[in-house]
Parts: structure tokens; C-alpha cells; sequence
């Protein structure tokens, strides 16, 4: 951030602090810091090839999922049964299945439903997660003990038997497994913006809010919020990883889409019974699982690493 | 020390109470009570007087209130209820399962405590940054694998290719082996990082360098003053980890087709056996509160701070600051 709010006590490091008398000056001097910070950026990421490589990894995974046939043309459901349990080959990157299926389009096409699941589960969690830490830690008192006991309880409950309990009340598929996932996930969420929030509200920038007149939702939403969001942004890209592993073996025991569909855990499972002949079958989406959650772990500790830099 | 253990006990019971509240609400107070989810998708041939008599036999055709009450009435006398595909009770499905689980926890939680906590130490013991890096590099690796892919990659190597182990089977000390290894990669590295962590904490504390300075060699240091000291932060995530096991094995024991309770809710939940799930999450939350509470008991035994400064708070939320690493460790 700039020198400005260094030198401010009072300073609410994201409070608009453009005054209409000098817009024109202070927008050049922010175009060039936020050059110059990209640069820098850049060039931190250059230096940290593990990063980069977990970078260029959850940018395939993207296109992989909003735009498969950039990636893979061929039909992931339709095989050519002549071709079945070849290994892999510069025809078939990952071989193919026993209907002749290429594992490669297969996994490729996969790629939209788990990440979708698990997007959809972090985001449950978070937004859920957050309210509630949020409003605990924000109003305090008797709402507070009763949310953080509430939590406490639900860490008590290992989270893939928390997702099994709700995936037999909400039933099987790719969006239940996902809503699952993100409500076992909730209580953790919670307790990290709770602990945020209470280091936020006593702060002097609260405060003067509060004495300016601002109504108490107006303080939550423009104040407590944006500063209290780091660490649950940090914990979110963990999240994610996690997410996808807890989707994939949800999808892995068969809770998800029926057959045909090929989410990644079960492209795993489909493999299973061709072990000791085909080896690719299970490997291959194995190890693009295993990559995705390291990614989202290596990106996940890159920005808690500018957080930590930064305060 | 007598009061310490009351209130310990108090907040146990409590916490019960509260998981059993949790589980009632998520699996009956949804939409879709057991037996609509049972007979209900393709249920033509069921008449909805059928379905209004088998709810009646269960007791879902009362108000939520009255089934909690008269649920929890059983529950405080032992009877879980009966599943709703056999119609044996669900107590015995749970007892005749845990034996088997039993073995294959322990067995890892053994390997992951002797290979995570090995790991640790000498990844922070040794001098080369290049050889401690790698080391530490580790732990995140093993929890980022799916176990499930793991353990086909296991029976493929040391059933198939190297037929030394059993690759499906509850049969003897042989067929423990793969399971166990599968159970303790997640767990062993969610033991590694919380040790290495806590291991480097303490080796900057003041009192490290007290007993360098007067003349303690780096391994007394390392073993005998840090490792005694970082290894109470890692005992308090212990119901974590053996929570870690429990839901780990219904992906073991789905992979290398074993009976125990990670089977019975594997099958449970496939079948959507309402009662028998919330047995199991019962099962679970009580196994995680014994655990606690034990842990509660010897913490004051090994650092005798806790009761004397009176915080009943710090020692009372053992999945307090820890508790973050369950994220990764839980999946």
C-alpha cells in the first residue's frame, strides 16, 4: 500500500481515499505503482518455480473445465471398442478404457464436474461460514457462545462422516456431494473469520466509523468485512484443494453422477477392476487429483506469504 | 484436580448431547424422512397407505419434537434403533464392525506416528537447508494424494507385481498391512507438520538456548528438551487424528473390500440407512470425546502448568488454535 496510510493512524487501509481535489495527479501516481507492483510480482513468481508450475497446472485445470474441447476434441462417453486398454501412447496421452474411451478426453471432460463440485462446496462453505463468523463475532454475547458451541460440536464430527450423513438425507449427484461437502466445512470457515473479526472490531478505524454515525450493518459490510476477508481468502484456495480431494472420494465410493459421467474419483474407480493389467486407468486421473490439490496448496501458501509480507 | 475432571466430563456429555442433536437434525428434520428415501424413487408398486403404515411402525409420522424426545429417550437407554434394509439393530451392526476397524487404526496410527514424528525430527534436526527442505516438503505431499488412489497403487505393487501382501480380505496380520499404510499417509503427514512445526518453535525458545549454553549436546537438546516440549501441542490434535483414521477407513476399507465400520457406512449411506448412519456418527463423536477427554486427564500430568495457572479455556478447546490443520487433514 501506499505511504499514506502509514502515516495515518486512523487509516482504514481500504477506505476510498481519493478526495475530488486531486484525482487527476494521485490516479497517474497509482498507475504507476500498480505497474510497478505487477513487475514485481512477475518477477517474485519467476523466481518461485514451484509456484509457477502450480500456476500454469490450475491454468490448464480452468481451460480443462470452462472450455474442454480447446484441450480435448474427441468425445469423452463414445469409444472405439477396437481400441480398448491400449496404454499410453502419442494417440492416447493417458491410453484408453476397456470401451475403447480415450482416458485423456475422459479426464479432461471430468474436469468441469469436480472442479464445478468443488468450487460450489468451498463456496457453501464460505459464504455459510463466514455469515456466521461473522455475526458471532460482530454481535457477540449470547449469539456467539451459541454459534462457536455449535462449532465445536461440529468439529467433533470427523467431516467425511459429517458429507456422508448429508449426502443420505440430500441423496446422490455431483451438486448434493457438493453441498455436503461444503456444509462439513462450515464450522472451520467459521471459527477463522470469528477470530478475524473479534482483532477487527476493536480497532481504532472501527471505532471512528461507529463515532461517524455509520449504521452497524454499513460498519460490518464496508469495514469489518473487507478486513477480516485475508486469511478466509487464504483458507479458501486450501479449501479448494481440499474440497477436491473430499469430492473425489465421495465420487470414488459412487455418490456422484451415475456412470457414464467422468468425474475424476470415479475414472479411479472405474479402473479398479483392470489394476493388474491397465495401471493407467487408475494412475493417470490419481495423479491429476494429487497435482490439482498440491497446486491449490502451493497457491494457497504464495498468498498468505504476500499477507504476511504485506502487514 | 477433582473439579478439573468434572467440568471435563460435564463439557463431554454435553458435547454428546449436542452431536446427537446435529445428527437428528441432518438426517431426519431434511426433507425426506427414511422411508421415502427408501421406498421412494421408484416406488410404484408402493401404495401410499403402505408407506403411511411403515412410517407409523418407525414413528415418523409423529411430530419432529415427539421423535427427537422419544429417540433420545432410547438413545439414553442404548438402543440406537434398527436399520431400516435388515431390521437388525443398529448397536450390534456397530459393535460386530469395530473390531476389524480397530486393527487397521492402530496399526496405522502406530506407522503414522512413528514415520510423521520420525520425519519431523530429523527433518529439523539436520544441518543441509537443501535435505530439511525436502523433508518438510513431504508432509503436504502425502496429504495433497488421494488415499483412495493410494491404496490401488499399493495392492497394484505388493499384491500384483510383488505378490508379498493380500490384496482384498480381512484374513490374518498380512492382510492389516496395505490398509494400515493407506490409513497412516494422511495422518502420518498431518502428524509431521504439526511436530516440525511445533519442533522449530521450541528450538527458539529461550531455555534451548539455556541448556546449549551449559553444555547439552544437540541431540539432548533436539530429544530430550524440544521434543518433550513440542510433542503437547501435537497430543492435543490426537481426537483429530483419530477421527482422521475413522472416516479415512471407509475409503480404506472400500478399497481393499475389508469388513468394519468403514464398509457398514460405505453400504449404509449407498443404501441410505438412515438409523445406521446416525449410529455411526454417533459412534464417531463419542470415540472423539473419550479421546479428548482423556486427553484432557493427562495433560495436567505432563505439564502441570495447566491446572496451577487456572485458564480453563486454553486446555478446555483442544481443537482450539490446532484445530486448523483439520482441513487438510480431515479429507
Amino acid at each position: 500500500m501506499t505511504a499514506v496510510d502509514a502515516l495515518t493512524p486512523l487509516a482504514d487501509p481500504t477506505a476510498d481515499r481519493s478526495a475530488p481535489g486531486d484525482a487527476g495527479v494521485r490516479g497517474r501516481d497509482e498507475d504507476l505503482v500498480a505497474r510497478h507492483v505487477w513487475r514485481g510480482r512477475l518477477a517474485d513468481v519467476l523466481r518461485r518455480p514451484g509456484l509457477l508450475v502450480a500456476l500454469v497446472w490450475a491454468g490448464l485445470v480452468l481451460v480443462a473445465a470452462f472450455a474442454p474441447h480447446v484441450l480435448a476434441s474427441g468425445d469423452p462417453l463414445t469409444g472405439v471398442p477396437a481400441d480398448k486398454l491400449q496404454g499410453p501412447s502419442g494417440s492416447h496421452w493417458f491410453g484408453t478404457d476397456q470401451l475403447g474411451r480415450d482416458l485423456f478426453t475422459r479426464v479432461v471432460h471430468g474436469t468441469h464436474l469436480t472442479l464445478e463440485a468443488a468450487l460450489v462446496a468451498v463456496g457453501v462453505g464460505l459464504v455459510v461460514g463466514s455469515l456466521l463468523g461473522l455475526l458471532a463475532g460482530f454481535v457477540g454475547g449470547v449469539l456467539d457462545d451459541v454459534v462457536m458451541r455449535t462449532v465445536d460440536v461440529l468439529l467433533s464430527i470427523p467431516s467425511l462422516l459429517l458429507s456422508l450423513a448429508l449426502i443420505t438425507a440430500l441423496g446422490f449427484g455431483t451438486i448434493n456431494v457438493a453441498v455436503a461437502v461444503g456444509l462439513a466445512s462450515v464450522a472451520s470457515v467459521a471459527r477463522i473469520m470469528r477470530s478475524e473479526v473479534l482483532r477487527v472490531r476493536t480497532s481504532v478505524y472501527v471505532e471512528a466509523a461507529h463515532a461517524g454515525g455509520s449504521r452497524w450493518w454499513s460498519v460490518l459490510f464496508q469495514h469489518v468485512l473487507p478486513n477480516s476477508a485475508g486469511p478466509v481468502v487464504v483458507l479458501a484456495a486450501l479449501e479448494l484443494g481440499a474440497a477436491i480431494l473430499a469430492v473425489s472420494a465421495l465420487s470414488f465410493l459412487g455418490y456422484g453422477e451415475p456412470p457414464p459421467a467422468p468425474e475424476w474419483g470415479a475414472l479411479v474407480s472405474g479402473g479398479r477392476d483392470y489394476l493388474r493389467t491397465s495401471w493407467w486407468l487408475t494412475t493417470l486421473p490419481g495423479l491429476t487429483i494429487a497435482a490439482s490439490v498440491l497446486a491449490a496448496g502451493r497457491i494457497s501458501r504464495a498468498l498468505d506469504g504476500d499477507r504476511a509480507g504485506a502487514r | 484436580m477433582t473439579r478439573y475432571l468434572a467440568v471435563r466430563l460435564a463439557q463431554a456429555l454435553g458435547v454428546l448431547w449436542a452431536a446427537y442433536t446435529v445428527s437428528f437434525v441432518v438426517l431426519y428434520a431434511l426433507p425426506g424422512d427414511p422411508v421415502s428415501l427408501l421406498y421412494g424413487g421408484d416406488s410404484s408398486d408402493i401404495s401410499p397407505e403402505q408407506l403411511a403404515a411403515v412410517r407409523a411402525e418407525y414413528g415418523l409420522d409423529r411430530p419432529l419434537p415427539v421423535q427427537y424426545l422419544t429417540q433420545l429417550g432410547h438413545v439414553l437407554q442404548g438402543d440406537l434403533g434398527t436399520s431400516v434394509v435388515n431390521g437388525r439393530p443398529v448397536t450390534d451392526l456397530v459393535a460386530e464392525a469395530v473390531p476389524p476397524t480397530a486393527q487397521i487404526a492402530a496399526l496405522g496410527l502406530v506407522l503414522a506416528l512413528v514415520l510423521g514424528g520420525g520425519l519431523a525430527i530429523v527433518a529439523t534436526y539436520v544441518r543441509s537447508r537443501a535435505l530439511s527442505h525436502t523433508l518438510l516438503s513431504l508432509p503436504p505431499l502425502g496429504v495433497a494424494i488421494p488415499s483412495f488412489w493410494f491404496g490401488l497403487t499399493l495392492v497394484q505393487w505388493f499384491s500384483f507385481t510383488f505378490p508379498v501382501f493380500p490384496a482384498v480380505g480381512n484374513k490374518g496380520f498380512a492382510s492389516l498391512v496395505l490398509p494400515a499404510i493407506t490409513l497412516a499417509l494422511p495422518t502420518g503427514a498431518l502428524v509431521a507438520q504439526m511436530l516440525s512445526r511445533s519442533l522449530l518453535g521450541t528450538l527458539h525458545e529461550p531455555w534451548a538456548d539455556t541448556a546449549r549454553a551449559k553444555g547439552a549436546g544437540r541431540v539432548r537438546v533436539h530429544l530430550r528438551h524440544a521434543l518433550r516440549n513440542a510433542a503437547l501441542p501435537t497430543l492435543t490434535v490426537t481426537g483429530l487424528v483419530i477421527g482422521g483414521l475413522l472416516s479415512g477407513a471407509v475409503v480404506t476399507e472400500t478399497v481393499f473390500s475389508r469388513a468394519g465400520l468403514g464398509r457398514l457406512t460405505a453400504t449404509s449411506v449407498g443404501a441410505q440407512d438412515v438409523p445406521v448412519v446416525q449410529g455411526i456418527v454417533l459412534f464417531a463423536a463419542t470415540v472423539y470425546v473419550l479421546v479428548n477427554l482423556l486427553v484432557d486427564v493427562l495433560y495436567p500430568l505432563l505439564d502441570p502448568r495447566i491446572v496451577r495457572v487456572r485458564r480453563p479455556r486454553a486446555a478446555a478447546a483442544p481443537t482450539g488454535p490446532a484445530g486448523e490443520p483439520a482441513l487438510v487433514g480431515a479429507a
